[in-house]
């Protein structure tokens, strides 16, 4: 009895430690993945922000390019940039909120759900230089909206669509039934259950995702460049059928099809780095904001 | 003689696609009465519970056969207006569930959506729910603290005075204690016995020792059919059938 019980305190011992190691080395691994992610994003933003902060003046943010564009700000790509990404979400936001209501509170199971979460699925995996090419040929050309404002900003929002969808989507589905049952079991309407219970409760990931869903959109070049985006304009957009220069779009021509590409290559940096700096205070904001609005609810 | 009853339920089925749960089940709910539901899990007690205030129809396959009659009609019937019934038939879940919101938002909630307005008479019915449901001494100070921050028991008194803040006439109960300590369940039980003068309840449990506590009638179900129901009294004592007996003196289930 003491033999056996020796053997098997013996390799329990020895399973143990190697039951440590291979814990201990998985750990390692798994927290290497995790700081690739941070040192990717610190690598990106800090050539950035050392190449190009010395760009960044008054004169930068608040000035339109001058000297084919040369010298002189951006302020038409900032103005740009900022009217596209707030359209874009204006539109999208609404259409992506009701969707997202339909499908996933009200909607019945079938062949028409079924087709419907296909083509969301399928319009998320596009490539964004097709959405491009099909805002042109469909809002542009067709629906005669010319290269505008408009024509960017509802290009930019079949693009966020899905985002926004497939985001308030999990935002719905993460609210417990149990809230929709207490609801209609006093009494309320499916509706008023929706709007009074759910959509609160689901309010906070909803406008992360629009946020997430907008900042994508600030980025984005192949869909504005044959729809609302123009190589040089000094003048700021007076309607919504006006064009317009964008920051994403503004970095491809300086870097690739400007008059001296060399020389401007400051202004690529600290464009980018401004274009960097929105998007992340972007999504700085969605993250305050939902903590805020958790906090209100607890 | 139907006024008599409140509740007449006759040769009900039910059915999740083509499972049948409920097997041609007739029952007679007195008024003012604590009738207990009683029998072992997916015996088909609460699925029954949910069809006197249709919560099944949440369930996009499932099936109703036979009639549920409330006062004097059927309430599967096609012209009934779901909405106005749960007015009526209140419900207390199985886990406290208030809504997010504070806890005077909780209790006037069912008043809002039916359409009152006047802020006076929703103050007036909040605190007066929250005093039947034995709730108001303690939390009266904190009507605008969210339902989120009262304990288990707390909230489960809150859902229970959040349901009669509309005044049903029934209110169903879907084993209301057995998320909570020994003490809250307590105040539960106390609370059934005083409420059952204002309400009929029917109330699932788990729990033999309750439902010999809290109700009048007690109705035994086995594998989605009632088997036996009569006085509490009588059936726990003199159960008629060999299978009531096995189940409440804790042979099986």
């Amino acid at each position: 009895m003491t033999q056996e019980n020796n053997i098997i305190e013996h390799s329990f011992e020895r399973v143990h430690r190697r039951r440590k190691l291979i814990q201990h080395v998985i750990f390692i691994i798994f927290r290497l993945a995790a700081l690739i992610n941070c040192a990717g994003l610190f690598l990106v933003v800090s050539f950035i922000a050392l190449k190009g902060y010395k760009a960044i003046t008054w004169e930068f943010l608040t000035q339109p390019p001058i000297d084919s564009m040369t010298k002189g700000g951006i302020l038409p790509c900032i103005i740009g940039t900022l009217c596209l990404g707030i359209g874009s979400i204006i539109v999208a936001l609404p259409v992506g909120v009701a969707s997202a209501i339909y499908l996933s509170e009200y909607a019945r199971p079938g062949r028409l759900l079924k087709l419907i979460r296909l083509g969301i699925s399928n319009l998320a995996g596009v490539p964004s230089v097709v959405f491009g090419l099909f805002g042109l040929a469909f809002f542009v050309i067709y629906l005669k909206m010319g290269e505008s404002i408009l024509a960017g900003v509802l290009t930019l929002a079949s693009l966020t669509l899905p985002v926004i969808i497939g985001s308030t989507e999990e935002a719905l589905k993460s609210v417990p039934d149990t809230y929709r049952e207490a609801s209609l079991a006093l009494g309320a309407t499916r509706w008023q259950t929706i709007y009074r219970v759910v959509l609160p409760a689901a309010l906070p990931r909803t406008l992360t995702g629009a946020i997430l869903g907008l900042s994508r959109a600030a980025g984005e070049t192949a869909p504005i460049m044959f729809t609302a985006a123009v190589f040089f304009t000094p003048h700021l957009p007076a309607s919504i059928f006006d064009k317009i220069m964008a920051m994403p779009y503004h970095i491809y021509v300086l870097a690739t099809a400007g008059t001296d590409i060399e020389a401007t290559r400051p202004l690529q940096y600290g464009t980018s780095l401004l274009l960097v700096a929105m998007v992340l205070g972007m999504n700085l904001v969605a993250i305050i904001w939902r903590s805020v609005l958790r906090k209100r609810m607890k | 003689m139907s006024e008599d009853y409140k509740i007449r339920v006759k040769h009900l089925n039910f059915y999740y696609g083509k499972t049948q749960a409920l097997y041609d089940i007739s029952m007679d709910i007195k008024p003012s009465r604590v009738t207990a539901l009683i029998g072992p899990s997916g015996c088909g007690k609460s699925t029954f519970l949910r069809c006197i205030n249709r919560m099944n129809d949440l369930i996009p396959i499932s099936r109703v056969e036979g009639e549920i009659v409330l006062d004097n009609f059927n309430i599967n019937a096609p012209s009934v207006d779901v909405v106005m019934l749960r007015c009526r038939i209140g419900m207390v879940f199985q886990k406290p569930n208030p809504f997010p919101k504070s806890v005077f938002e909780n209790v006037a909630y069912g008043l809002k959506v039916n359409g009152v307005k006047d802020k006076a008479f929703i103050e007036r019915r909040v605190e007066e729910s929250l005093r039947k449901a034995a709730l108001w001494e303690e939390i009266k100070d904190r009507m605008h603290a969210s339902a989120l921050m009262l304990s288990g028991g707390q909230q489960q008194r809150l859902c229970i005075a959040r349901a009669m803040a509309v005044e049903p006439e029934v209110l169903l109960m879907d084993e209301p204690a057995s998320a909570l300590d020994p003490i809250a369940t307590q105040k539960i039980e106390d609370l059934i016995g005083e409420l059952k003068e204002y309400y009929t309840i029917i109330i699932v449990t788990h729990n033999m020792q309750q439902a010999a506590r809290v109700s009048d009638m007690t109705a035994f179900f086995y594998m989605g059919k009632l088997i036996e129901m009569g006085a509490t009294d009588t059936l726990f004592t003199r159960p008629g059938l060999k299978q009531t007996e096995d189940y409440i003196t804790g042979r099986f289930g």
